[in-house]
């Protein structure tokens, strides 16, 4: 196991009354390319203004590589920061943007000229030096944002929603070159986002945050395939997430329909939560398969078609490469491994799941 | 299109008529008077009245107090908006109010509060007779205008200043304490250049007010102190040298010109020039 780097050690922090983070307990280690991911007002945006010192928890300590920061002020500490809206220096051009951090800190000249190149090749921006910050597009600012950063050789490089502003095409682009940049600089990234899709594709940990609480931690394989909630699951990805009943291990119903499963342990007749990923609903002819519906929509997606199929009344969503056309009978069939069985949340802050989307 | 563009050409005409007939016509008779003497003959002597040794000295000293209370306007402006901008964060919204409401006061009132305050007889001079000092010389003293002036004009300074400040990003202030920067260093580097449009617009709201001011001076100067303001009212109130006044208006004028020259050119300067060497590099 990597080192421990980073340790947020029960942190609590409530805002005039209202309760951003309870409790959160969070591991960081080396080299490690973290996302806290969540809806809006999950308290993620806050885990990461504690960690760059902007903000001071009400109760806990952060711990960074064996010693107690809880209270130094951010020029201090050995992180920076890229914000969410670049917050670049408007009175400044790009190279005076990323000398800024090297300039307080005294280096020679030759050393700062050096490192702006350095930085600057880095991050795609050669020869950008005396622009405007100004009249750069979003995507151009950005860089300019992580190049003032990682100049620093910060330990650890804090990254708040920073490709939010971008169209779809250029954040794709953004996403691989965060991940090359990482592996060039071997630093530990902390990543916020609420955007699922950038956290599976860039992760190597993604923290599941809702309502203060930390939901799942794991590895993007393990979110999205083992969800251990109904928040988790319906966070990431799409996914049919229907109310059941664990019979005994290996059987579970869905509207009084059994369905075989590989889950074990979660009682006789309990009610749970069942995960079907519309990837794993197939869709077969009558007869084969486990329970028959109507096709009522059909959608193409791309690499795949998305089809609605109504039994008795639920809605099943499937994705498959072959459509089926609308009003067609069909029989659904899911393969056991493929049901994932959640434990009925327990609180009601794990609750809040059909409301963020 | 057009018709929108015609439109709102029409929703300027109000304005074409009240500067036209409140400020067109009256400088073009100021011009007029300055330039002419009493039988109608072009002259340039009103102007050069300014020369003048009372005239030149009512200039200078007015020039000397305007930019004295520009200074003291900034100095005292600029720490109450970074209080008042860190007070609004912390939504104490009323503290502002109770801070900036008292200085929309009626300005003629105000001043009769000062005076009222520094007189001989005034509130001060009283208590300090009352526990047995000497009273102190406090109106008509240069001083005393200045505190008018400074007293009257510090909410042109205020705003323009304030709204800068509201106006940085609170992440651009983190990203430089994020980069290292001291509090001093974020000031002196970030907060303090970002802010410096305000300034500028600050300083020319209370420079071109208090250069030409002569209600300040003959309330508190009483009437012993003139400013070049004193001077060109007299000419037009009392002396009823209509042209002498325009003249000399137009030498203030000129002033004026010049503050306003240079304000917009600083305020533009650094931003061409950044355009201008991006633009050599591209």
């Amino acid at each position: 196991m990597k080192n421990e780097l980073i340790h947020l050690n029960h942190i609590s922090k409530s805002y005039n009354g209202k309760v951003v983070l309870d409790d959160l307990d969070l591991i960081i280690h080396e080299n490690e390319f973290v996302t806290i991911l969540g809806p809006s007002g999950c308290g993620k945006t806050t885990t990461l203004r504690i960690l760059a010192g902007f903000e001071t928890p009400d109760i806990g300590s952060v711990i960074f590589s064996g010693k107690d920061i809880t209270n130094l002020p951010p020029n201090k500490r050995q992180l920076n920061t890229v914000f969410q809206n670049y917050a670049l220096f408007t009175h400044m051009n790009v190279a005076e943007n990323i000398a800024f951090g090297l300039k307080i800190k005294k280096q020679s000249r030759s050393y700062i000229e050096d490192k702006i190149q350095y930085a600057l090749k880095l991050v795609g921006l050669e020869g950008f030096e005396k622009r405007s910050v100004n009249n750069l597009s979003g995507g151009q600012q950005q860089r300019v944002a992580i190049a003032r950063a990682i100049v620093n050789e910060p330990r650890v490089l804090l990254l708040d929603e920073p490709l939010g502003a971008l169209d779809l095409k250029l954040r794709q682009d953004m996403q691989y070159e965060l991940i090359r940049m990482k592996n060039e600089l071997s630093i530990t990234f902390i990543y916020v986002t609420h955007d699922q899709q950038e956290a599976l594709t860039m992760s190597d940990t993604i923290v599941v945050m809702n309502q203060g609480y930390i939901q799942q931690m794991g590895t993007p394989e393990e979110i999205y395939n083992e969800p251990e909630n109904a928040f988790v699951a319906d966070f990431i990805g799409d996914s049919n997430l229907f109310p059941g009943i664990f019979v005994r291990d290996e059987m579970i119903t869905i509207d009084g329909v059994p369905f075989a499963c590989v889950d074990t342990g979660f009682g006789t007749n309990k009610p749970v939560d069942i995960v079907i990923r519309p990837e794993d609903v197939d869709l077969v002819p009558c007869g084969q398969g486990t329970v028959s519906g109507v096709v009522t929509d059909l959608i193409f997606k791309g690499v795949h078609y998305e089809m609605c199929v109504d039994v008795n009344g639920r809605e099943w969503v499937s994705q498959s490469t072959m459509p089926c056309a609308v009003g067609e009978e069909v029989d659904i069939s899911v393969h056991p491994f493929n049901i994932q069985v959640m434990n009925k949340p327990e609180s009601e802050d794990e609750e809040a799941v059909k409301t963020d989307d | 299109m057009t018709k929108t563009r015609r439109i709102s050409g029409f929703l300027g005409l109000p304005f074409v008529f009240w500067a036209a007939a409140f400020i067109i016509i009256p400088l073009l008779m100021v011009v007029w008077y300055g330039l002419t003497d009493e039988n109608g003959a072009l002259t340039f002597a009103n102007i050069a009245a300014i020369a003048q040794p009372a005239h030149a000295k009512a200039l200078l000293l007015a020039l000397l107090l305007s930019l004295l209370a520009t200074a003291v306007c900034f100095l005292l402006a600029y720490p109450l908006c970074m209080f008042l901008v860190e007070a609004q964060k912390t939504s104490n919204s009323f503290l502002t109010m109770l801070l900036i409401v008292p200085m929309w006061m009626n300005f003629l009132l105000r001043t009769y509060a000062w005076q009222s305050i520094l007189e001989k007889t005034g509130i001060i001079n009283t208590f300090l007779t009352a526990i047995g000092l000497q009273p102190l010389r406090l109106i008509n003293t240069n001083g005393a205008i200045v505190l008018g002036m400074v007293y009257n004009f510090l909410p042109f300074m205020v705003l323009p200043i304030y709204n800068v400040l509201e106006d940085i990003d609170k992440n651009v202030i983190n990203a430089a304490r994020d980069l290292g920067a001291n509090g001093r260093q974020t000031f002196l580097k970030v907060i303090f250049p970002l802010s410096l449009p305000g300034v500028i617009s600050g300083i020319t709201m209370v420079f071109i007010p208090a250069l030409t001011t002569f209600v300040v001076s003959s309330l508190l100067g009483g009437g012993k102190i003139l400013l070049i303001g004193n001077v060109i009212e007299q000419e037009f109130m009392v002396a009823y040298d209509w042209n002498l006044g325009s003249g000399l208006s137009l030498v203030l004028l000129l002033f004026i010109i010049i503050n306003v020259v240079v304000s917009v050119i600083s305020e533009r300067g650094e931003e061409e020039l950044r355009r201008r060497k991006s633009d050599a590099e591209a």
